[in-house]
């Protein structure tokens, strides 16, 4: 799932300063699950700011509606009495965001969270990125473990100098990938793979305008 | 006698390092490089070392160069893409450097720059790779060079790396993709690094292993704690202790632990960071 962090209060307070009608819109998925975009999360945000405003003699009507996904536009068209709003604000990743945009024509749609990665979650309240959707897989490669998203350097041939008993340089607290990379392909019996040098990432396939075209001639 | 000659002759080979400063004022670091012009083969130039943004590598040993000194130019693959790293070992080769040693590089969070954009475009076995297919006459991409380069390509290698095996496997995926002479992280246990020479030697790459300067008993804990891949063992953080004067000790170490290593390695390098000044003696200590 994509992972998400909440923006603070201050921050979405200063976005929608010049509003007083707007729409905070929840998405039922991904950030749902990364517990910064869902129903409870909108609810509480818009709470807050509504307490912000008031207190300022400056009330606020916040409209709280979260459909299952804001990267579908057939879920966007469930929302209703859009038009009655100056703006809104989103809770989706940057996707949701952008397709909410696509559907509130000619009004503001705002960021509630910072997209962060393509992840999971640990353990509760503990998320991990595992993708950078680097557009060439190679975990085949790295017995199913990804250097690209979980090295700090994005290596492709073994550990940095840097790494310490275990550990990346830049943070005690995590792993260094090639070392679990090594540990693993040990356990597969496959440490041949290792000695393998890989060659230069294609960058070309990732970091550009990418889109996906499975339609056929003519179709 | 040139670096790469002396390592073919079988000479005990002697390199020390440059770090640029940060500034354009180099009185200091042209001072330090007179001292030690005829004590050693060759000077690394360190490539903002550490993550801490310096004057550019290539503009200073292009000064060595003036100095008549001979360069390692380090490149590291932290600042730059694959075009910049190419052009810039091409304009190094222009002024006529044949010493490269390829590294990775330390990440922009350890550095002076923290919120900069990490580049890692390639990694040092693969920029080593680069370097032997510049010395063919072909960049990455397989276009013809006007003009070969002509390096002389290394890398580094921790021998007391925790865990030793990703480590070492990497080592060889080095000398697989050229490299051609090893410069080691700072070396202390050297019943450790016996076995590793042990252990690399049907490589049959010259390694020069690292000499960091103790300057107290502080320092050689700190190194134990925060460095990775350095253990000092408590014998010698204990005689540094015991020592009046720490740096004096330092020097006798060093010293001492470059005559030990003189019997199983092909040279050593010099690190003395902050104390450029002591290299020599050092070099006096270990009979050099």
């Amino acid at each position: 799932m994509i992972v998400a962090e909440p923006k603070s209060l201050d921050e979405i307070k200063a976005m929608t300063e010049g509003f007083d009608r707007i729409l905070m819109v929840g998405c039922g998925t991904c950030t749902t699950v990364s517990l910064t975009g869902g129903e409870r999360e909108v609810n509480l945000m818009a709470t807050a700011l509504r307490l912000a405003r008031k207190v300022e003699g400056r009330d606020i009507e916040i409209g709280e509606q979260t459909i299952l996904r804001q990267c579908d536009f057939e879920y966007i068209d469930e929302l209703k009495d859009v038009d009655s709003y100056q703006a809104a604000v989103s809770f989706a990743c940057g996707a949701g965001i952008q397709g909410l945009a696509r559907k509130f024509v000619g009004k503001p749609v705002l960021p509630g969270v910072n997209t962060q990665f393509i992840g999971f979650n640990e353990e509760y309240g503990y998320f991990t990125e595992q993708c950078k959707a680097c557009g060439d897989c190679i975990l085949h490669l790295t017995g199913g473990i990804c250097p690209v998203a979980r090295c700090a350097k994005g290596l492709l041939n073994g550990p940095c100098g840097g790494t310490n008993n275990g550990k990346c340089e830049i943070s005690k607290d995590k792993d260094c990938a090639w070392v679990l990379i090594y540990n693993q392909l040990e356990r597969l019996g496959n440490l041949e793979q290792f000695k393998k040098i890989i060659a230069p990432k294609d960058f070309a396939k990732a970091g550009n305008i990418r889109s996906m075209d499975l339609r056929k001639a003519g179709d | 006698m040139g670096f790469k000659e002396a390592l073919a002759n079988g000479e005990f080979v002697v390199t020390a390092e440059v770090g640029p400063p940060k500034g354009t004022d180099i009185s200091e670091m042209v001072h330090h490089v007179k001292m030690l012009k005829d004590k050693v083969h060759a000077l690394n130039v360190t490539d903002n070392q550490s993550a801490v943004m310096r004057v550019s590598t290539i503009a200073v040993t292009k000064v060595l160069l003036d100095l008549g000194v001979e360069p390692i130019f380090q490149m590291t693959c932290r600042d730059r893409n694959r075009l910049g790293l190419q052009s810039d070992l091409l304009g190094a080769a222009i002024f006529g450097v044949k010493n490269v040693l390829a590294l990775t590089g330390d990440h922009t969070l350890l550095g002076d720059h923290k919120d900069a954009k990490p580049v890692f475009d390639l990694e040092s076995v693969q920029l080593l790779q680069v370097i032997n297919r510049l010395n063919e006459g072909f960049d990455m991409a397989g276009n013809e060079l006007k003009g070969k380069t002509d390096f002389f390509a290394g890398a580094i290698v921790t021998p007391e790396a925790n865990p030793l095996e990703p480590q070492f496997a990497k080592f060889e995926k080095k000398v697989e993709a050229g490299a051609k002479f090893f410069q080691t992280q700072a070396v202390y246990d050297l019943k450790k690094f016996h076995t590793f020479i042990e252990r690399a030697g049907k490589y049959n790459v010259p390694i020069l292993a690292g000499i960091l300067l103790l300057k107290s008993a502080g320092m050689a804990k700190y190194l134990n704690k925060f460095v990775a891949g350095i253990s000092v063992p408590d014998e010698l953080i204990q005689e540094l202790a015991d020592a009046e004067k720490p740096l004096e000790k330092g020097i006798e170490i060093a010293g001492r632990q470059i005559r030990e290593l003189r019997q199983v390695c092909a040279g050593v390098h010099v690190m003395a960071i902050g104390t450029e000044d002591k290299v020599p003696d050092i070099l006096a200590a270990a009979g050099l």
